[in-house]
């Protein structure tokens, strides 16, 4: 009966303080807190006799209180921590600290076999843990399928990638391109990349370049990385090696503005590098040429969105040179047009 | 069993058929009409009563629009299974869909091998096949039963379980209500689940924008430019939301606004199950205290309040007393605001309150992200409404009105937000996409987006069980199990491993007493739902704890709990988020008997 002392005490400290006031629910079954198994009577008492309109529990057997020591429950700011309990709770239960017996060791999983075979079980729990975290998806998504509009003939452009696989262990597939009306592609690559996810947020991709189109016909060895930067950057870094020997290097990055949910500004930025002079592909090396764009899509849903903008592209240093040498524009600024678009 | 309630509710299934005759509708159970007044029991209680149940592909209207779902017995949801404490039950149960299908029973203590998990506790129902599950009913209360089979459960493969006690039930009422809350999406689950693997944010279209941030709303620039640094989005409250999903009450849209009746000056008895796929509900009734007089099932010290926060797959019984000859509105809103969920509550058939609006979506906070432990001095001190200084940042202790984005920001900034060295039994792999830096305790803190809303609202510290817990030993050990995720590649696990790369079970020895505690190291609430057993909490209440069989982990916080491990067998233990769980947010429990035992 100790624990009702309390408790009477503490409904009295209560009771005379402007805390009642908040109170919403004043007649709890005390009893409950000493000893529930001390009133069988509660329970024959007639469920149906109009009680404490307050309380949802059978109270019948219980004077009405004056107040109830938890009123409110309002602990926010007590937080006790783990392994205590207030006062008339009881000391037994959550309210003791746990010891530091060690833990089991892990067995087979596999409890159900003696209830329903080995047999029949072997196939739900392969697919168990296929359907729990080993599925496999994809997504083909073209970033980038536009007309240009500038000086001299019209050009068009695409940029896309795919990828097929799980979680961690991908087959990438992209593709980039782009020409002038009339003059057919005059610049494309496929490549086809092992990406292996190796963080929250960058994956590592590793495979081959093959270039199409009217020049060289090269194949590289390619390796890059993939992800999402702080600041939510999309970025994307690769190196390729060319069966002559010959190394170049591409930057890339992109940024979504969200003007509004659907209305979306896009900068982007693509630096080229090569290690070396490679005359028959008119590339200096260093730093080779840049790419700056800004597009403005509106998603008419997510997977469909036309965009305009403008993309402005320069060659520098030594491909600047052999493009002089080939009568080749330098500089180039397109009004753009196009969708983005994915599944 | 006495004479008095079976009259009772005689009576009551009298008002009901003449009540219910207007709507005739197909689709629905009758306890789930669109005129419902009061529950009709479909199925007998009698103690050895086969249970006939039927899974099957049927069609679904919601808000006046067609769509294609999975149903049991011709509805979605699926009928109530009422059955009564002390005896015991068959429920055959027919799958006559083309794949495999299941019936976990949520919340009910049953032998390990009728639990319905495939692939744990059985192999599952084969298309065109039937299982007969077959338990003694060991407990009462409000419970539910779902799929545990690929993603049927978002196509409305769920329904209610009412228990009876064996003896007179210590909660008067003078009517009841089931109330079952859900998401339904005219989207096929796998499609939902893909979109979010290509793309994490896709059903988020409550994002942060310019327009808004010109306009003053939301985050201020340095604050959202420090979140960005991050990678964390602070809008990121619910994977999918209101632009796909209609929110239902008992198979309902808001526009068909189901109705429950209800005699002025009665004790109306709701029973509130959230059979959602993905949403977590707050919930409230204007006009009206709602007195939560059980969770999960087993019976609480009565805690009036004017608004709570169901999580998934939890079920409260609420006690409402309208006094006044009118309609009231139930409100179920989708924890992220972007819909909800509604229902009237009224005298007479007919009868409807406008459309409720919906109230300003939440952010998410520094507390949200695992900050909590850093700032927690200033917690309650701080006035809200401040401009500068929105109420639910000010409440968490997460800005002060003068220094909102530099001063509290500015320091949690220092802090990595990938520490592994703080979470050593979490694997480093991509699924972890943030470990919380200084996680705390948030079951005396209304769930996220509650903290402003100017009433009363329920926090876990409130509950209280009736009845003293059964075991009261000390915990023998104690244990810890990280929540993690990345919401960028849409991965989720417990510990950094998927359930499809873990190596070993999470092990138990019979009769244990282990006290767990599960620390939240991603910017989602997560209910998490352990099976086979009840658990006590441990939030202050020693002897009378309240047990539950799921419990929401509110961002970057931990909630401890103690459970006795009496249930020998395998059991599931996972997020009751659907595609979280599908991600590989689940491991398997292992009870085994000590040793020298029998096994």
């Amino acid at each position: 009966m100790k624990p009702l002392l309390l408790l009477s005490a503490a409904v009295l400290a209560i009771a005379a303080t402007p805390a009642a006031a908040q109170m919403d629910h004043s007649a709890h079954d005390m009893s409950a807190h000493a000893d529930h198994s001390k009133q069988p009577d509660a329970q024959s008492a007639s469920p149906l006799a109009p009680a404490d309109p307050h309380a949802g529990h059978d109270m019948t057997a219980q004077p009405p209180a004056a107040a109830d020591p938890h009123a409110g429950h309002d602990m926010s700011a007590m937080q006790p921590a783990a392994g205590e309990a207030m006062p008339g709770h009881g000391d037994g239960g959550t309210a003791l600290p746990a010891g530091n017996a060690p833990a089991p060791a892990a067995p087979d999983p596999n409890y159900a076999d003696s209830v329903w075979g080995a047999e029949a079980m072997t196939g739900s729990r392969t697919a168990l843990r296929k359907e729990h975290g080993g599925g496999s998806f994809s997504q083909v998504m073209i970033d980038l399928a536009e007309y240009q509009i500038r000086g001299g003939k019209d050009g068009f452009r695409w940029s896309g990638e795919a990828w097929f696989g799980g979680d961690i262990n991908r087959l990438v597939v992209k593709t980039e391109g782009e020409g002038a009306f009339g003059d057919g592609v005059e610049d494309a690559e496929v490549q086809a990349l092992y990406s292996r996810a190796i963080g929250p947020y960058f994956n590592l991709q590793a495979g081959v370049r093959q270039d199409i189109g009217p020049g060289p016909s090269r194949t590289h060895a390619a390796i890059g990385f993939e992800g999402l930067a702080p600041y939510w950057f999309e970025v994307e870094g690769a190196l390729f090696l060319s069966d002559k020997g010959d190394l170049f290097a591409r930057l890339e990055g992109n940024y979504d503005q969200r003007i509004t949910q659907r209305l979306i500004l896009q900068p982007r930025a693509e630096f080229n590098f090569a290690l070396q002079d490679v005359p028959t592909s008119g590339v200096g090396s260093g730093l080779s040429d840049v790419e700056l764009g800004l597009r403005l899509r509106y998603e008419i849903v997510r997977e469909f969105a036309p965009y305009i903008g403008v993309s402005w592209d320069r060659r520098v240093g030594g491909t600047a040179r052999y493009a002089r040498l080939a009568g080749e524009d330098v500089e180039n600024t397109s009004f753009v047009v196009g969708v983005r678009a994915w599944f | 069993m006495t004479v008095t309630s079976i009259d009772r509710r005689t009576l009551l299934r009298g008002a009901a058929i003449s009540g219910g005759t207007a709507a005739l509708a197909g689709w629905f159970p009758a306890w789930a009409q669109p005129v419902s007044a009061g529950i009709v029991r479909p199925l007998p209680t009698v103690s050895g009563t086969e249970i006939a149940l039927r899974i099957a592909h049927q069609m679904i209207t919601v808000d006046g629009r067609e769509s294609h779902g999975i149903g049991i017995n011709g509805t979605i949801p699926a009928p109530l299974v009422r059955l009564r404490e002390g005896t015991n039950v068959r429920l055959s149960v027919v799958n006559d869909l083309d794949e495999d299908s299941s019936i976990h029973w949520h919340g009910l203590l049953v032998p390990f091998h009728m639990d319905g998990v495939p692939g744990v506790s059985f192999p599952g129902i084969k298309p065109r096949s039937t299982f007969t599950y077959e338990f003694p009913i060991v407990q009462a209360g409000t419970y539910w039963y779902h799929s545990h089979s690929g993603l049927q459960e978002q196509m409305g493969h769920y329904g209610p379980i009412v228990i009876d006690p064996a003896g007179p039930d210590p909660i008067r009422s003078d009517r009841e209500h089931v109330i079952v809350l859900s998401d339904h999406s005219p989207l096929h689950p796998h499609l939902i689940f893909r979109k979010l693997k290509q793309q994490g944010g896709y059903f988020n279209y409550r994002k942060q924008t310019l327009a808004g941030l010109i306009r003053g709303q939301d985050q201020p620039a340095s604050e959202r430019t420090a979140w960005g640094r991050m990678r964390m989005d602070p809008t990121d409250i619910s994977d999918v939301t209101g632009s796909t999903y209609t929110y239902l009450v008992n198979g309902h849209g808001p526009r068909d606004n189901w109705t429950a009746l209800f005699s002025p000056g009665e004790r109306v008895r709701l029973r509130f199950v959230n059979a959602s796929a993905m949403t977590t509900f707050n919930v409230r009734i204007p006009g009206l205290k709602l007195t939560i007089v059980q969770a999960d099932g087993l019976n609480v010290r009565p805690v009036a309040v004017d608004e709570f926060q169901i999580a998934i797959a939890e079920t409260y019984d609420v006690i409402i007393e309208p006094t006044e000859d009118r309609a009231y509105t139930l409100i179920g809103e989708a924890i992220d605001r972007s819909g909800l969920a509604r229902a009237t509550l009224a005298p007479r058939a007919g009868m409807a309150t406008e459309m409720p609006a919906l109230r300003k979506r939440p952010l998410a906070t520094m507390t949200d992200m695992g900050m909590g432990g850093m700032d927690h001095g200033a917690m309650g001190a701080q006035p809200a409404g401040d401009d500068a200084c929105p109420p639910e940042h000010a409440e968490m202790g997460h800005c002060t009105p003068t220094n909102a984005a530099t001063g509290q920001g500015g320091t949690a900034m220092k802090h990595s937000m990938r520490d592994m060295s703080l979470a050593p039994t979490v694997k480093d792999t991509p699924t972890v996409q943030s470990i919380s830096p200084m996680p705390i305790d948030r079951t005396g803190e209304p769930g996220q987006g509650l903290a402003d809303v100017g009433h009363r609202v329920l926090v876990y510290r409130d509950l209280m069980a009736v009845e003293r817990n059964p075991d009261l030993r000390a915990p023998d050990r104690a244990m810890e199990i990280h929540l993690t995720g990345n919401m960028e590649r849409y991965m989720w696990a417990f510990d950094g491993e998927k359930l499809s790369e873990v190596k070993a079970p999470i092990p138990f020895t019979k009769d244990e007493r282990v006290r767990v505690t599960l620390v939240n190291d991603t910017m989602m609430g997560h209910p998490i739902h352990l099976h086979g057993h009840f658990f006590e909490l441990v939030t202050g209440h020693g002897e009378y704890a309240p047990r539950k069989h799921t419990v929401q982990v509110q961002p970057g916080g931990k909630v401890t709990f103690d459970v006795t491990t009496d249930a020998v067998g395998d059991w599931a233990f996972h997020c009751h988020m659907l595609y979280h769980m599908h991600a590989g947010m689940m491991q398997v429990v292992t009870v085994r008997p000590r040793t020298g035992d029998a096994a």
